[in-house]
């Protein structure tokens, strides 16, 4: 294995006898803790040793490896990269916020409880729902949130036996996982030939035994379910409830609402459609909102209105309890509430205008150049097929991605929806401009042009960044996950 | 796609070859295509009693991990050793590579599955 | 105008023009008009960014931070300045997931550091990159303990366990064919005959023992024999611990622990109102593939050369017929991206001896409080940085001297359970402390006692 310099981890490049970190001089009397042997290690945490400045130099060069929104185009489908506003570095970094220990007071506390507040107020106008949490951490932590908001719902109900939930064959990956943990049996609907919903679909499952349907709207392919009434009364009629992933809530604010389609519960992803930075894969939030008669199921404690302030309620009989350990990710709540003031509600809805319009030009742009299965309209995103290229010329979707890649453009999501075969998922959000979307445009072009003319080279992409094409296979027979495991490469 | 003719087939593409008592199971080579390359296989313990339709084994893949089922009661009888270093030899030859063997309690219960025609109009319907 | 929105009209028209439409309205025209949403969004229109900074520093404002003996699961610990300025990078903040390796390397070798630290400070070769919180990474333990034995369905947990860790395993497997069965505490410990006891009772249904160290009150668990005892009943033994105790107490690994599991706000994050932090698990590598979230291998490039890439996926989201699953999708990245580059900066020797400044200014405060103020000790035996006593006055007159001196005390156990006694108190002394800061609270704590 070559491993350049640069590659060296922190244990790696180890430096025995570099200082580390200064403590102030300990004024704390010492000998006062009396720990008996058997309690004390025996074997030190063999930590990397490296100076301040090793430090620095290391990390910091590190995230020069790595590609972010700031740097360029990130159009990845129902990730919604859209630019984080340093503004709201700013605000996470007020000590009036960061120094606050989850365990002081509600009058300590009016701050941060009167943001939470106002937030979930904000989500709900938004949404069109009644109530909610901001416990859970991720989207997936709020789809398991919202499940178990159903399995309450239903308990109280009496009506243990609605097991079955609906779920479209192209939905993510995360809501089969999530309604099954929460209990639920999965039956999985197919879409139709124009990739929407059809909602005869569902009668076959309209009985008692029905607990609802988990559906995003705009669907993953970027099409309005036009038939979302429809199906919410046939949901309704049966006794079910409906669940809305809010990935794609980028697409739809301020021109409609999941409340007003007919859901139930609602998840929104604050670190897609609220600016907050992904970081590499988290912390985000996933808060969960409600219609009115769930709102006695949600889990504690719940922002209330008290006297002019704010307090945590406790004192809910029904709830489901807890999902995470606190109030959930503070300092992600905080950036998202900025975002909401710095965009109101008249820039919200501008949002979305301009994140269809962003879409919409993109795939005017390119149904001519790859194969568009709904040439369009669209809404917030759009999905092309390399399935017809792949036959012909060999290029497949993960070719052109690594062809973006190596153009200093990270590529779209591929392979996902499942129900389109060699798919790419294209969201460009509305923070882009049009130069940066011409010349997508233009370098998908290009390499179009080179899947007829050199296929070859498309298939050695990219040849210019730190790495190549990763054996995916050998990290998953022969896998070595920390330094500890070194010993067990296959070489 | 290849189906040879002496083998039971199931409807989740496992393949079974009858000695005497014994179940001897693998996956069929439409199954091993679609996993893609097979990173991992976990075996059941020995002598461990299944009924049919238990899950017995677990494949894994670079993008997907998936059950094979107990076509058939019984016991587990043999597993394939050389899986455990060398899980790639099913997608080299998936009719060659046997997973796991059955020891059945109830043989009737091989009556159900497909034979080579009727899998190979399977895989077509499927399409 | 709004910054974030950088199109011009003229722009707009072009792109209109191109996609064959006269207006954005016609690319709405397929919404259904009954559901419809044809009025503005009843909240205050767009605000200029100073005026949004004056307004989040308002309520900033409002919040009344305090100098900090309350820990209860996070904790005041000192931050290197190193950390958020490194943190910051935004190559880091605004990157994605890194499915896209050759484009993620910086992310990817962080993660795999990351493991590597949580892995020696463990003792447990295997890692992810982080789950959500040390609270549901608990309940992601229990699910791996419970899907490594067929047919057991009972998780044993001790009951000096955090109150929140126990409701949400409660939520977590409530609707699942799970059980879990409290370990009694005796004097805030959970002893070995109560485990041994539990075990003979429900033999090979149980799949794992949860027990965390130090506990809720404070006090350090004896688990010698809890290993044997455990892995003679076939099950698997999980510890939760504070990361910075690691520093000078027994690891997990050293207690024959299966798995490893806790929360590392202490690694370099402050207490924010309890979130973001991240969760970390280790684990022994019997059990390599049946990890619960992210997880970031080595590999080779087309080239040979290193390479880090996200692996074992397949076990993502898969559903498998058995009674527990992973949802788990994301990780906390950038949390753990702090908590890397503390366990680096601090160094072997710092990770020592933050432990050992933890281990004496609890003592310190503990000695002075039970010896000079006769306070009841509630914790016995050995402490890390938190300690339980006694109280014998009201809350009130408890708290109220603390209030006006801007000191957050500690808290009450039975706040969050209300099973336990109402006098109890629970009080944390970090290395951060000062033995001025100890003084100020002597002095608080006289004059409750009157």
């Amino acid at each position: 294995m070559k491993i350049e310099p640069d590659q060296l981890t922190a244990f790696e490049g180890t430096r025995p006898g570099a200082p580390g970190y200064r403590f102030p001089d300990a004024d704390i009397p010492t000998g006062k803790a009396s720990v008996p042997g058997t309690l004390r290690r025996k074997t030190p945490a063999a930590l990397p040793e490296l100076s301040e400045i090793e430090t620095v130099r290391h990390f910091t060069n590190l995230s020069r490896r790595n590609f972010g929104v700031d740097l360029g185009f990130y159009p990845l489908g129902s990730c919604t990269m859209k630019y984080n506003p340093k503004l709201n570095e700013d605000t996470a970094a007020l000590s009036g916020f960061s120094a606050l220990h989850p365990l002081q007071s509600d009058e300590d506390s009016q701050g941060v409880l009167e943001m939470n507040g106002r937030l979930i107020e904000g989500l709900c106008e938004i949404t069109g729902m009644a109530g909610g949490t901001l416990q859970p951490m991720a989207g997936a932590h709020g789809e398991f949130t919202g499940m178990k908001l159903f399995r309450a719902a239903f308990r109280a109900r009496r009506e243990e036996k609605r097991t079955r939930l609906l779920i479209p064959d192209s939905s993510h990956g995360t809501n089969p996982a999530s309604a099954h943990l929460a209990g639920f049996d999965v039956v999985t609907i197919p879409s139709g030939a124009d990739g929407m919903l059809d909602p005869s679909a569902l009668d076959p499952y309209l009985d008692d035994t029905l607990a609802g349907i988990m559906l995003t709207n705009p669907s993953t392919l970027g099409l309005f379910e036009t038939s979302i009434q429809e199906v919410a009364d046939k949901i309704h009629g049966a006794g079910g409830l409906l669940y809305y992933d809010g990935a794609n809530l980028n697409a739809v604010m301020g021109r409609t609402r999941p409340g007003d389609m007919g859901f139930d519960v609602v998840h929104i992803n604050l670190h897609k459609t609220f600016s907050t930075p992904h970081g590499g894969g988290g912390p985000g939030a996933g808060p969960v909102l409600v219609k009115e008669d769930l709102l006695p199921f949600l889990p504690v404690p719940v922002m209330v209105k008290a006297g002019d302030g704010w307090k945590r309620d406790w004192d809910r009989p029904q709830s489901i309890g807890k999902v995470s350990g606190w109030y959930g990710n503070t300092a992600v709540l905080v950036r998202a509430f900025t975002y909401m003031l710095s965009m109101g509600g008249n820039g919200l809805k501008r949002a979305s205008d301009l994140a269809v319009l962003n879409a919409n030009y993109l795939l005017a742009s390119l149904k001519d150049v790859y194969n568009a299965p709904y040439p369009g309209p669209c809404k917030h995103e759009f999905v092309l097929s390399a399935k017809k290229l792949k036959d012909t010329t060999g290029i497949a979707a993960m070719d052109i991605a690594k062809g973006l890649v190596e153009n200093g453009i990270h590529p779209p999501t591929v392979y996902f929806p499942l129900i389109v075969h060699e798919c790419m998922m294209i969201e460009p959000t509305e923070t882009e401009t049009k130069d940066s979307l011409d010349h997508f445009v233009d370098v998908m072009k290009e390499l179009r042009e080179l899947a007829d003319t050199d296929p070859e080279a498309l298939h050695q992409m990219p040849q210019s960044t730190v790495v190549r094409r990763v054996d995916e296979v050998r990290a998953a027979r022969s896998p070595v996950l920390s330094h500890m495991m070194i010993g067990d490469r296959p070489d | 796609m290849n189906v040879p003719e002496n083998l039971k087939y199931t409807e989740s593409h496992e393949w079974i070859r009858v000695e005497g008592d014994v179940a001897v199971i693998g996956i069929t080579d439409y199954a091993q295509d679609a996993l893609g390359d097979i990173v991992y296989v976990e075996m059941p313990d020995a002598d461990l009693a299944v009924t049919k339709g238990d899950e017995a084994v677990n494949i894994e893949s670079v993008k997907v991990a998936e059950a094979v089922y107990a076509p058939v009661s019984g016991a587990v009888k043999d597993i394939n050793d050389d899986l455990e270093e060398t899980p790639e030899l099913i997608n080299k030859d998936a009719y060659g590579t046997f997973i796991y063997s059955i020891a059945m309690s109830d043989p009737s219960e091989l009556d159900g599955y497909m034979d080579a025609a009727g899998y190979k109009a399977f895989l077509e319907a499927q399409e | 105008m709004i910054p974030y929105l950088p199109h011009s009209e003229a722009e707009i028209e072009a792109m209109l023009k191109k996609i064959g439409v006269s207006s954005i309205e016609d690319l709405f025209s397929d919404v259904p008009e009954a559901v419809r949403f044809s009025k503005p969004l009843n909240m205050p229109d767009s605000m200029a960014e100073a005026d949004v900074f004056s307004e989040m520093g308002r309520m900033a404002e409002m919040n009344k931070t305090k100098l900090l003996f309350t820990g209860g699961g996070q904790y005041d610990h000192a931050i290197p300045s190193v950390v958020p300025h490194l943190t910051g990078r935004s190559e880091f903040v605004t990157a994605y997931t890194p499915y896209q390796p050759e484009m993620s390397q910086g992310i990817l070798q962080v993660l795999f550091e990351f493991q590597s630290a949580i892995a020696e400070i463990t003792g447990l070769p295997v890692s992810n990159a982080s789950l959500y919180d040390g609270h549901t990474a608990a309940s992601e333990a229990c699910t791996m303990a419970l899907n490594a034995r067929r047919k057991a369905h009972i998780m044993l947990v001790a009951g000096t366990i955090h109150p929140h860790t126990w409701t949400v395993l409660n939520s977590y497997f409530g609707d699942l064919d799970v059980e879990l069965v409290k370990l009694q505490e005796t004097a805030g410990r959970v002893e070995l005959k109560t485990l041994t006891a539990a075990l003979e009772k429900d033999g090979d249904k149980v799949a794992g023992v949860l027990v965390q160290t130090p506990n809720f009150y404070g006090a350090l668990e004896d688990l010698s024999g809890w290993g044997d005892a455990v892995h003679e009943a076939g099950a698997k033994l999980i510890i939760s611990a504070h990361p910075l105790s690691l520093g000078v107490l027994t690891s997990p690994a050293e207690w024959g622990a299966d798995i490893a599991i806790g929360d590392t706000q202490p690694l370099g994050l402050p207490p924010y109102f309890g979130g973001p932090s991240a969760g970390y698990i280790a684990w022994d590598k019997s059990m390599m593939r049946r990890k619960p979230g992210r997880i970031v291998g080595e590999t080779t490039d087309a080239e040979g050369k290193r390479a880090f890439v996200l692996t074992l996926q397949a076990r993502e989201q898969h559903i498998k017929r058995e009674r527990a699953t992973s949802n788990i999708c994301s990780n906390q990245s950038l949390a753990a991206l702090a908590n890397t580059i503390y366990m680096v900066a601090i160094g072997p020797g710092g990770f020592s001896e933050v432990s050992e400044r933890n281990l004496n200014a609890a003592a310190s405060l503990r000695v002075r409080l039970t010896g000079d103020l006769k306070l009841e000790d509630y914790s016995g035996g050995a402490v890390f940085n938190e300690f339980t006593v006694k109280i014998p006055v009201s809350r009130e007159k408890w708290l109220a001297p603390f209030e006006a001196a801007g000191i957050a005390p500690g808290f009450f156990p039975n706040n969050l359970d209300s099973s336990l006694p109402e006098n109890l108190f629970t009080i944390a002394v970090t290395e951060k402390r000062t033995a001025a800061e100890l003084e100020r609270y002597i002095e608080c704590a006289r004059e409750a006692l009157g």
